[in-house]
């Protein structure tokens, strides 16, 4: 007996699932991958309930790297072990470096058309205005408390406006941050 | 601006693991390096590539990759996106296997209260440095205070807000407005 029913997409937890999730959340991405990711890996597979989805993205956000390519990481190791981290990276990058490259090479050919110059002058400007209204958000929805805002305070004035080294300024903040906030937790 | 295939690759792979909330949180170091110690770039170069990259979709990684075309072409994107990504990429790994099943959810918790207000300082310090890479006029300023506050109080997807800044620059530049 035949079944008419349009074949399923690829939703299985296999190394082409997470290639084609991962692809999906890429190429759907512009202009932030992170809700992409979770419409894609919660509400359309079903992979993880809403629970486990935070629970991986916590563990994601305090690694290094973009939450977005930890998730695949992490999901992908679930499913189908190391192979499968890789399956949803190359997934997650695939189609994003293609573009990226194309526009590139589009940008570096015209770059000394005056409509070019102006028009990268201000998605310039614009980015740099996504970047601050993002991390706006993040701190909004942090809600911070007083150590949080001053450890985030201190990293922007001396990492942002007195440009001083990267790794240094984190390792003291971040070492500073870590013995105030046990004593503080210490004394509740 | 003589950058070799590995400098590119200690360059970023030295970034990869103090990425905390991504690539964009190293922009101001790649600034500070890139553009005022090493001149491989000026600041308008720098900023140019960083919105072209933000413009296109993907991971924020993909800042990084643009960065090493333009130093170096197709060997260079390769170069500079592996050296960036291979670090945190084991470290996740190393987590997903090791940590996952011993992991004292009180230890997270305090961890992440540590990163988190660490993350959005290095978020908004980006901004800032970004800000300051790609400011030409009152009108650049403009554009970047509008942006931020489209971002911050709408849910409008930031890729058209990006895409009428670039158009309203092209006009304001057809129209004779000093730009540069």
């Amino acid at each position: 007996m035949k079944s008419l029913a349009v074949p399923s997409p690829d939703y299985k937890k296999s190394h082409s699932g997470l290639f084609l999730a991962f692809l999906k959340i890429g190429v759907c991405g512009s202009g932030g991958v992170a809700s992409w990711a979770y419409r894609v890996i919660v509400e359309e597979r079903a992979w993880l309930t809403e629970a486990e989805y935070a629970e991986m993205l916590g563990v994601a956000s305090i690694l290094p790297g973009a939450n977005t390519v930890n998730i695949a990481v992490l999901l992908g190791d679930r499913y189908c072990g190391f192979l499968g981290s890789i399956s949803a990276l190359s997934g997650l990058l695939l189609m994003p470096i293609a573009i990226l490259f194309a526009i590139a090479s589009l940008y570096e050919r015209f770059s000394f058309e005056a409509d070019v110059k102006h028009a990268v002058a201000g998605a310039a400007a614009a980015t740099a205005g996504l970047v601050i209204g993002t991390g706006l958000k993040m701190m909004r929805n942090l809600k911070p408390d007083l150590l949080a805002l001053a450890s985030g305070g201190a990293i922007f004035v001396t990492v942002g406006l007195l440009q001083t080294p990267m790794t240094s300024s984190l390792l003291i903040a971040a070492a500073a941050t870590l013995v105030l906030r046990v004593a503080l937790e210490r004394r509740q | 601006m003589n950058a070799s295939l590995s400098d590119i690759a200690r360059f970023f792979a030295s970034l990869s693991l103090v990425a905390i909330g991504g690539a964009n949180a190293t922009i101001p170091e790649m600034h500070r390096q890139i553009v005022n110690h090493l001149h491989w770039m000026d600041d308008r170069t720098f900023a140019g590539l960083i919105g072209v990259a933000q413009a296109a979709p993907g991971p924020n990684v993909i800042v990084v990759s643009i960065i090493g075309w333009h130093m170096a072409g197709a060997a260079g994107l390769a170069v500079a996106t592996l050296a960036m990504l291979i670090p945190s990429v084991c470290l996740a790994f190393i987590m997903s296997r090791v940590v996952r099943r011993y992991a004292d959810n009180d230890i997270w918790r305090l961890i992440r209260r540590v990163l988190a207000p660490i993350a959005f300082g290095l978020i908004l310090a980006s901004g800032a440095v970004m800000t300051r890479a790609a400011d030409r006029s009152i009108l650049t300023l403009a554009i970047t205070l509008g942006m931020a506050l489209l971002v911050l109080q709408t849910r409008v997807n930031p890729l058209f807000g990006i895409v009428a800044a670039a158009g309203a620059a092209v006009i304001a530049g057809r129209a004779g407005f000093a730009f540069f």
